[in-house]
Order: C-alpha cells, then structure tokens, then sequence
C-alpha cells in the first residue's frame, strides 16, 4: 500500500491591508526553498519572491497564473507549492499509515520553518500566520486530501460503494471540529468536521465545488495499467498523531481488503449525502441514518461493522503489522466515542478542541456565538509551537502523540525509504545541480550533454533505499547515475 | 451547557455496551510516550484556560473577521 497526503494549509498576514494569499503563498515555498534542505524549483528566475528576506509581500508580483510555477520539491521527497491560493504541502509517497502520518505531520514543521523565514523579513507590525484547517468559517474550505495505491483492477463501482459509507460514518474519528455551520447547512452550534457542510454529491470529478464525497479524478502518476490512485477529498486535515494514523489506516485497511476480494456486499446509505450532515453535526455518532434497504443504523455503528470486517481481514491473512496497531487503535476510539467526547478529547482533534470550548462556557458563562470560540476554532490549527492550541495541548500531556521531535524533523530532511520518493530524495541531495525537474514519476538531469535525460519513475514500488542505494553509491555524479542505470534501468 | 448537537439515545447505549462487553479484550499497543487518561484532562483544564488566554490573538472579534480564504480544493 502507498500512501500519500496533500493539505492546504490556510493562509493570513495581521495588519496587511493588501494582503494577497497568492503571493503570501509563493514566499512560503519560495522561503523553504532557500533553507538548507530545499531545492529550488528551475522555475526560480522568474519568480521575483525568491528573496524572503526585506521585502514586503505587495511588492511581488506574482499573478494568479504563475502560480503554479511556484514549486519545490523537497529532500524528503516532498512536493511544497502553491496551489487555490494557498501553500500546498504533499507527503512524499509512503510505504503505511504509520509512515505517512509521520511524513504529514513533517509538512507542520516544514511550513513553521518557512513562515519563520518570512516573518523574520516582515514589515514591522506584520505577521504570517498558517493554520492546517479547512474552512475560514465564512463558507470558504480547501482540502485536506488522501491518496491510496490501489490495484487498477479493482472495479471503481465497488470502491465507490464500500468507501460511501465508510467516509459519511468514519467523520465521527476523522473531523477536526467546527463551531457552527456554513454553506446554507442547518444550523449547529458545534460538528465533528470542517468540512461536511461544503459535499453535495456522492461521485464526481469537482474538487472546488458541488464537492463529492469520492471524487472521480484518475492521475495515478504511475503505471496507469497496474495501478489507480484513489484520491480522497472528503475529510478533515487533522493535528493529531493518533487521529490521523487511524484515518489513514483504516481507510487503506479497508481498500487492501477490497483489493484482497475479502468485503462481502457494501453497506449503502439510502442518502448519502444527506447523512454526511446528519452525522457531522451530531457530536454523539448515534443519529439515525437510513441504509438503502430501510434498515436503520448510525455513523458509530456502520463503524463497528467495519471494524469487525476488518478485524477479521487482518486476523486472517498475511496483512503489514502495522494494521494490528490500526485496529487496536480504531477499537479503542469507537469504544471510547460511545462513552461521551470527553474519553476521546486526547485523540480526537474536534474532541479536544470541544473541551476547551466547553472549559471557557463553563467557566466564563459565554456561548457558542462569542467570537472567543471563534478564534479558538482558529488558532486550534495555528501550528506555530507556542500559540497553536493544538500544541500547547501536546506540550501539557493533554493530547497523545506517536512520534518524538527529532523523528519528525528526520522526516522532514529525510525521505521514506520504502518507495520511490527515495530515489527522489537522495537523487535531490546528492546531485543537487543537477537535477532540473522532479516530478511524482520522473525526474530530469542535465548531465552537460545537449539534451537533457529523464528517468522515468512509473513504479511507486521501486526507487526504494532496497533497491537503488548500492547504485547511487556506486554513482558519484549524476552523469554516473545515469550511465549505471543504462544497465540497470528496471530498478526505477 | 452542552453544544445542541450532542444528543444521546438511551437505546443504542445499551446495544453497543452490549457489544463491547462480548468483544475480547486486547492488550493495549505499547505507546511510545506516557498515556494521558482522558479523566486527567478535565482537571487540568481550569490551568490550561488560565494558559490559553495569554496566547490568544489579542482581538478575537477583529482577527475573526479578518480571518478570509480562497476556496481551495
């Protein structure tokens, strides 16, 4: 299984009346670049925020459509861009859940290093601020999207009906909580999501409106014959460890037991979209939703009945061990859920961010309106280390964490080592002047010949530290590389 | 004074206690950082409110409002 993430993390800057996300964006990954562990995109001489220090963000002029030139691959494999008017961070492609949790929590730090950078150059009473959110709370969201490896051969029919109502019910231990409502949804003080309000379909292509709940896009950056990459806009971007190695676990559990032949009929709601707001403005998990034969059931339920599919799938087969630590994970959070959102407030993002919430209700007598709830749904998300919400939790013992500091700042130099992005990262580190494009499935080099040499990466599999290490040592430059891998080409 | 969206029903209790009682108890994963209980955390809230507001953004009303985005994916 391969996975990867792609967030689009918010964007402001205090005291900026001209304040312009575009630009505010490309000095984002124009600032990462510069650090000691980017490459900056071939792109750079017509980017005129290259220089993030001593310039005012009015002063660069970058439009709309050249924004997407503002790009950086990582060393982590990483790809760091702009994107809808924000900073986009993807994870470089991951070998397991566990991996890419690390790999998405990398991209917080990657983004405070570079905000750090920009902030230094700022004109005095001006600050930059990114938040890992979803929704601006006045009916604008950007995604937080999912991307599995599965075999092409698996029918799309069956992924769409199995994965339908899973994604609607696994909002009860995805969402990353929302005061209120948004896009002419009923309204609720508090959800378990940011983003539930804004879906309106349950198949399609959109990504930016009448937003489906599976989304249809087929760009598998990799053999297209093998291989489909399941792209999943339906869900929050979420701060917690725990959180997000469940979302990601389960979800992938699920389609390697589809892909295995090993699901029986798929659950399916009677209407889908409908339940998504049914169960992500009910913080309980227990609302009545319909299935499409009458039978009733609720978000916490149609869990449970994946969890012991599944349950079985991995106690059955030959699954990654990994999936024993997903399951003993997810089962503790389903039990837990149904005990009250208190039990969960140390795992479950909306959970936590509620507990706060509730905390300034009880003690101060103010309501779910005050603009205090407000801001703390958006500073919750701050992911600076000292005025996020989210991380002065962590640093009280009030949120449990999977991985240390140092393992995440590995990640945020150091590429997984059980896929292609290997290959990527190391290539990036090790012959820096000469690769002049990288992309998901290629990379090129200018080795000084009159055309420039590209290697194709169309297997996510290979380009693993396995398989390449031996040939990179073995190659001192990249005009080395490339005359080695005339000889063994099938190994990227 | 709990958030209108929570609301419990009496019956699907007892059906998933049910269940949870029939389920075999797992060892727990080893962690690799000390567990917090959630009891915990209803006590240290009172400290953690007291922290929270000296690194809340000064005007929550003004930074609210000017809190916007692009629509993104």
């Amino acid at each position: 299984m391969v996975i990867g993430t792609e967030v689009e993390y918010g964007i402001t800057v205090t005291n900026d009346p001209s304040f312009n996300p575009v630009a505010a964006s490309a000095a984002i990954v124009n600032a990462h670049a510069h650090g000691a562990d980017g490459m900056r995109w071939s792109y750079e001489d017509e980017s005129p925020g290259a220089d993030a220090r001593g310039f005012t963000l009015r002063d660069v002029p970058i439009d709309e459509t050249d924004s997407g030139l503002v790009n950086a691959v990582l060393h982590n494999g990483a790809r760091l861009y702009v994107d809808h008017a924000h900073p986009e961070y993807s994870t470089p492609e991951c070998g397991d859940p566990l991996e890419a949790t690390l790999y998405d929590k990398a991209g917080e730090l990657i983004m405070h290093r570079a905000v750090t950078t920009v902030n230094a150059g700022l004109a005095g009473s001006q600050r930059m601020l990114i938040h890992k959110n979803n929704s601006d709370g006045k009916g604008n969201s950007y995604g937080a999207h999912e991307n599995y490896l599965v075999p092409r051969s698996v029918p799309f029919g069956d992924i769409v009906h199995h994965l339908t109502s899973f994604l609607v019910s696994r909002q009860i231990f995805t969402g990353s909580g929302k005061v209120g409502s948004e896009h002419g949804r009923p309204s609720v003080d508090f959800q378990l999501t940011q983003r539930a309000d804004f879906f309106e379909e349950q198949v399609g292509l959109e990504t930016t409106l009448k937003r489906p709940i599976v989304n249809t896009r087929d760009e598998p950056h990799a053999d297209p014959s093998k291989y489909r990459r399941l792209h999943i806009i339906f869900g929050d971007a979420t701060m917690s460890e725990v959180q997000t190695f469940v979302k990601l676990g389960s979800t992938s559990l699920l389609l390697l037991a589809l892909a295995d032949g090993a699901l029986d009929e798929p659950l399916r709601l009677l209407d889908p979209v409908g339940s998504v707001v049914t169960v992500s403005h009910d913080t309980s998990g227990t609302s009545t939703l319909k299935l499409a034969g009458g039978e009733k059931t609720s978000a916490i339920d149609l869990q449970f009945s994946f969890f012991e599919v599944l349950d079985s799938y991995v106690n059955s087969g030959s699954v990654p061990h990994v999936y024993k630590r997903v399951l003993a994970e997810w089962r503790d959070l389903l039990e837990d859920i149904t005990r009250g959102w208190r039990a969960v407030s140390d795992r479950l993002d909306w959970a936590s961010k509620m507990s706060i919430m509730q905390g300034f209700i009880d003690r101060d007598g103010c309501d779910w309106s005050d603009p205090k709830l407000a801001l703390l749904d958006l500073q919750y998300h701050d992911i600076d280390p000292d005025r996020g919400i989210y991380n002065r939790l962590v640093a009280k013992g009030m949120i449990r964490t999977l991985f240390s500091q140092d393992e995440i700042a590995h990640a945020a130099e150091n590429p997984p080592e059980s896929t292609r992005a290997w290959f990527r990262g190391e290539c990036l580190a090790r012959y820096p002047g000469s690769v002049v494009a990288a992309n998901w499935d290629s990379l090129v080099f200018d080795i000084g010949k009159t055309s420039l040499v590209r290697v194709p990466m169309m297997e996510p599999l290979r380009g693993t530290r396995s398989l390449v290490e031996a040939l990179l040592d073995d190659s001192p430059d990249a005009a080395a590389l490339i005359h080695n891998l005339g000889d063994t080409h099938d190994r990227t | 004074m709990l958030p209108h969206s929570y609301t419990t029903s009496e019956t699907h209790m007892t059906e998933r206690e049910q269940r949870s009682s029939n389920r075999p108890k797992d060892k727990r994963v080893e962690e690799t950082v000390p567990a917090v209980r959630a009891d915990d955390v209803a006590h240290k809230i009172d400290d953690l409110l007291d922290e929270i507001d000296t690194v809340l953004e000064e005007n929550a009303e003004e930074f609210v409002k000017n809190y916007v985005q692009k629509g993104g994916e």
